[in-house]
């Protein structure tokens, strides 16, 4: 367990490693690069010499890159160029997390909470018109653009019907104290509870529009992996002991039909995360996102390096993690 | 002849009725958009209170789904059943998903063929032990547990407690097997169904299991059906056997009659491909010729005519009845030409019954 | 590492599961049978069809599919959608590039309306929006498509070799692919478009077909691992044959059938990530020949006040999307040996 352990993260390190490099010299070694991003086509040739030695670019690209290693160790990443310029991009990461988190959080939640019970339910009716029905309702949901779905909500209940705010995290005047940064806890923790449901009606269209890819693959992984357990001979024993549905759907068809669903529900995280910066721009909501698709757009590589890695990161470790969590839902598996 | 120990041995139960009572029991598959494919063909048998009795054939016999349709189990979609199944009186058949759900585990047991398919992978033995214990006889968990120890302890597993907190891969096969067994007798059935129990094993496991099963039901008096498609377990086990081909009931006898007097050419060409220690040198083993993919309907002629070496015109073209044999007590034959007599005064010998 | 991990620890528990499966088929009450005991009809049926080229594998599919409604929406959709693409500049009437409707733009309504002649109205440049949805069809099959075969090449290449040949090979491609599936796909779609400083539709293909090299890559691997244990294979090497004609004429082909799925469904992804892209600003900013996902993309200002411009590609990306989703589901089902009932 623990040399499972030590090689997992070993492996994570070499691919944080490698990507670290290969992020590095794409993004700068291509042609464009931040100075024609920053300056676009004016500029004279003395403008982007003098801004590419304040950016250090027109130093060699190893130095450039040890220089920036070193930097990650002193905890400095370098200072954003366009999405919020002079200040560090560790700084933007840790200001932006709380929400992104927030956010995935409770769309994973919707997702997950709706999608498990509907695949069972699914895959029980298999063939009747409610599985049917389901199962058209999942296509559907992958194959809407994430942030196309977004603008519908938010046009449909926002602009037109007006019950729900169309953007950020909360409304003018109602600010909360910041203890995590996640308004929604920040206010349930602290009794503010305007605030929480301040910030609770902000999020509730942002996390249905990114719920929706995983909502779908989950529901359909959920439904295919019950249709099979049911097939199993072990199901068809529960019943010849006669146990009540209670104990045989928990027991026996769900403890193992939820088995694909783990690691289904830990890639999904990556959906999240990339649906996040679709979402969070429709609904300009202040988190990664939004960091991110800012730096898309103004070529931010600084800012992108660090945003893309902490990604990376964090998609690994909760990969880790869901890998471990395997070892308990699953006697067989043996981690070694 | 007769069954020397198959004295009935639950006192309770009524002269006369049998405590299990298959009636034209018929199961179709029914595809959409297929004619429906028919597994059994009212088929009838009895199963007197604490008896043995065998059903055997080969794949695709019938046999397996006419045990699922006793224990309730056949998916509902797809499948039609016929007929009347009672037991104690009752028309299984006719009973509501929670009634037979009452009775399954309770009454009604079956120990299935690949015992590691049949356990559950991520519960450990104990808890599916105990599960029966609590869901009929409403025990608490820690007398559900001490309870499941002894149950193990009976059916041979060592070192019980231990096991009690194992998974199923942890086991052997033959453990897992006895631990089947153990759930299945967890609550004393009446009737237990053993479908093809030993046929995942290793053949010296298979003979443990086989003596193990025939202790419990002795002891316990359970009835027990024995579902398989090899005659030597049937030699060591069954009172009374029912031969199927093709969804049907070809020959029934007790066991020391059907050895001894095999009519039915099917029947014959299953004992004849048993290897035997005292066959002469070089004597080569005579299989069944064909599969059962050979089939021609019931409702055209006798099923078995493509692979029979006695068959004649009158065979593909008329089904034979399953009727008292004249010679022997009990045994019952559906054949034109059966074994044992010159098959050239079958027909002779039928019209002159019919008469 | 990190992911990849999970999915193969379970790939490959589930992998026994079907051993098991197979061991005991004809028992299992699945097959028209129902049948009893072991080394019934169905487990020398499995032998045969993993045994069996690939090719003959897609006629039975075909057989099965010819009567399974879902494939057929999903074809006709895509038939449909194909030939649009084809014939569009024939059949749009008006020229798609061509600001006719300009001189009604005015800062007060900067969308020309619906009108005689032009029944969808114009786009924010004045030109006729139904012409240009007519046409974008070409486009957007063009990007889906070339995406789709830019990963399937890269990866059927990348994951041949690991499987086919093992060893350091192997590792090394498997590391990179790592590497890869470590970051979200759709993330890294962007990172990649945003290292041009200038995109072009090349730049968005590339973004989207990069992404798609790591899941064909280990399509492939597993496909050729699990077949260099196979009978086929080995009765080809006892034979002597040499390795590159067997990976070639022995394995390649039986792992048609997977690669077609994923391409299908691959491509359904490609359109609406080309989508994406454009609606980040990564997108081709040519528009001279319209495409669905720059159109969309481009509609995001006028969302709330013109939704109608942002529907229209939205509904054709959607139900194409669909087409090719349903095609492609439907394929798996049929090829895959488990399913057949």
């Amino acid at each position: 367990m623990l040399g499972y352990l030590i090689r997992r993260i070993l492996q994570m390190l070499l691919a944080l490693g490698v990507l670290s490099i290969l992020l590095f010299a794409w993004l700068r070694l291509l042609p464009g690069g931040p100075v024609s991003a920053l300056l676009g086509d004016r500029g004279t040739d003395e403008d982007r010499a003098n801004l590419e030695a304040a950016l250090g670019l027109d130093q060699p690209i190893y130095v450039q890159y040890l220089k920036f290693m070193g930097r990650i160790f002193h905890g400095e990443f370098g200072p954003s160029t366009g999405v919020r310029p002079g200040y560090d991009a560790m700084e933007i990461f840790l200001d932006r997390l709380p929400a992104t988190i927030e956010l995935s959080f409770l769309a994973m939640l919707i997702a997950v909470s709706l999608a498990i019970p509907l695949g069972y339910l699914a895959a029980s009716k298999r063939g009747r018109l409610l599985d049917n029905g389901l199962i058209a309702v999942s296509l559907v949901g992958v194959a809407i653009p994430v942030f196309f779905l977004a603008f519908v909500l938010k046009y449909y209940f926002a602009v037109k019907l007006g019950v729900l705010p169309p953007s950020g995290r909360n409304s003018i005047g109602i600010e909360g104290t910041r203890v995590t940064g996640m308004f929604l806890l920040d206010g349930v923790l602290t009794g503010e509870w305007d605030v929480a449901w301040d910030a609770a009606r902000h999020l509730i269209l942002p996390a249905l529009a990114l719920a929706t890819i995983p909502f779908a693959v989950i529901f359909r992984i959920t439904r295919a992996s019950v249709l099979e357990v049911l097939d199993e001979d072990y199901v068809r024993t529960a019943r010849a002991k006669g146990l009540t549905s209670r104990v045989l759907r928990g027991r026996h068809v769900l403890r193992n039909a939820l088995i694909p669903v783990v690691t289904t529900i830990g890639l999904q995280i990556g959906a999240l995360l990339s649906g996040a910066v679709l979402t969070e721009r429709v609904f300009n909501v202040r988190g990664l996102g939004q960091a991110l698709a800012l730096g898309f757009e103004t070529r931010d590589y600084t800012v992108l390096q660090v945003l893309v890695m902490m990604a990376a990161l964090i998609y690994i470790v909760v990969n880790l993690i869901v890998d471990l969590t395997y070892a308990f839902i699953d006697p067989r598996v043996r981690l070694g | 002849m007769g069954r020397p120990q198959s004295v009935p041995r639950r006192t309770a139960q009524a002269a006369g009725e049998p405590m299990l009572r298959v009636e034209d029991l018929s199961i179709k598959f029914v595809r959409r958009g297929q004619e429906p494919t028919i597994a059994v063909d009212s088929i009838s048998f009895d199963v007197q209170a604490g008896q043995t009795v065998g059903l055997v054939g080969e794949s695709g016999c019938g046999k397996s789904v006419t045990a699922l349709a006793i224990m309730g189990l056949l998916p509902p979609r797809g499948n039609r059943v016929e007929g009347e199944i009672h037991f104690d009186g009752t028309d299984l058949l006719s009973l509501s998903d929670k009634q037979m759900r009452d009775r399954r585990g309770q009454e009604l047991a079956m120990v299935f063929q690949d015992p590691l398919s049949s356990l559950n992978p991520v519960v450990p033995l104990g808890v599916q032990v105990c599960e029966v214990l609590e869901r009929h006889k409403g025990m608490r968990h820690g007398a559900a547990r001490r309870r499941s120890a002894e149950l193990l302890d009976k059916v041979g597993v060592p070192d019980p407690t231990r096991r009690l907190d194992e998974y199923p891969h942890q086991l052997s096969g033959g453990m897992r097997q006895r631990a089947l067994i153990a759930m299945a007798l967890a609550c004393e059935p009446r009737l237990l169904i053993a479908d093809e129990p030993t046929t995942a094993l290793d053949v010296t496991i298979q003979a443990q299991i086989l003596a193990l099963l025939k202790e419990l039901v002795t002891e316990s008096g359970t009835a027990l059906v024995m579902i398989t498609h090899d005659l030597g377990v049937v030699a060591g086990l069954c009172d009374q056997v029912n031969v199927l081909y093709g969804g049907r009931i070809v020959e029934r006898a007790d066991r020391f009659e059907l050895f001894a007097r095999p009519r039915h050419p099917y029947t014959n060409g299953l004992l004849a491909s048993i290897p035997r220690l005292n066959s002469p040198r070089g004597q080569r083993l005579k299989p069944v010729p064909g599969s059962v993919a050979d089939n021609i309907p019931w409702q055209v002629g006798c099923a078995f005519s493509p692979r029979c070496g006695a068959a004649s015109e009158l065979c593909r073209a008329e089904a034979p009845h399953l009727e008292r044999d004249e010679g022997g007590a009990g045994h019952e034959i559906r054949c034109h030409h059966p074994v044992g007599r010159p098959s050239e005064s079958a027909d002779d010998a039928r019209s002159a019954q019919d008469e | 590492m990190g992911i990849p991990n999970g999915p193969r620890t379970w790939a490959e528990s589930k992998k026994k599961r079907i051993d098991t499966l197979a061991a005991s088929a004809g028992r299992s009450g699945r097959g028209e049978g129902a049948g009893d005991g072991p080394g019934g009809p169905a487990t020398g049926e499995a032998g045969a069809l993993k045994g069996a080229e690939g090719v003959s594998l897609l006629a039975a599919a075909w057989r099965r599919l010819r009567r399974n409604a879902v494939f057929l929406i999903g074809a006709a959709i895509v038939l449909v959608f194909v030939a649009l693409a084809i014939i569009a500049p024939w059949i749009a009437p008006h020229d798609p590039a061509g600001r006719i409707l300009v001189d009604q733009i005015r800062p007060s309504n900067p969308i020309p309306q619906p009108q005689p002649g032009f029944p969808l109205g114009g786009d924010s440049s004045g030109r006729d929006l139904l012409s240009r949805l007519l046409v974008g069809a070409r486009q957007t099959l063009f990007v889906g498509v070339m995406a789709t075969l830019g990963g399937l090449s890269g990866g059927v290449l990348l994951g041949t070799l690991a499987g086919a040949f093992g060893g350091p090979i192997d590792s090394l491609i498997m590391r990179i692919v790592d590497v890869m599936l470590s970051i979200p796909a759709l993330l890294m779609a962007f990172t990649i478009a945003a290292m041009f400083a200038k995109p072009t539709q090349w730049t968005v293909i590339m973004a989207i077909a990069i992404v798609q090299v790591p899941i064909f890559a280990r399509l492939l691997r597993g496909s050729m691992l699990a077949q260099r244990r196979s009978d086929h294979v080995l009765a080809a090497r006892a034979l002597g044959v040499k390795q590159a004609p067997i990976v070639i004429r022995h394995m390649l082909p039986n792992s048609f059938g997977p690669v077609i799925v994923q391409a299908t469904l691959v491509i359904a992804g490609a359109i609406i990530d080309a989508a994406a892209l454009s609606f980040l600003g990564l997108g081709n900013p040519d528009d001279r020949s319209p495409e669905w996902g720059q159109m969309l993309g481009k509609a995001q200002e006028f969302f709330n006040t013109f939704p109608h411009l942002a529907m229209w590609p939205a509904a054709c990306i959607i139900v194409v999307a669909l087409g090719f989703t349903l095609m492609g589901e439907s394929l798996r089902e049929a090829l895959d040996p488990k399913s057949q009932r």
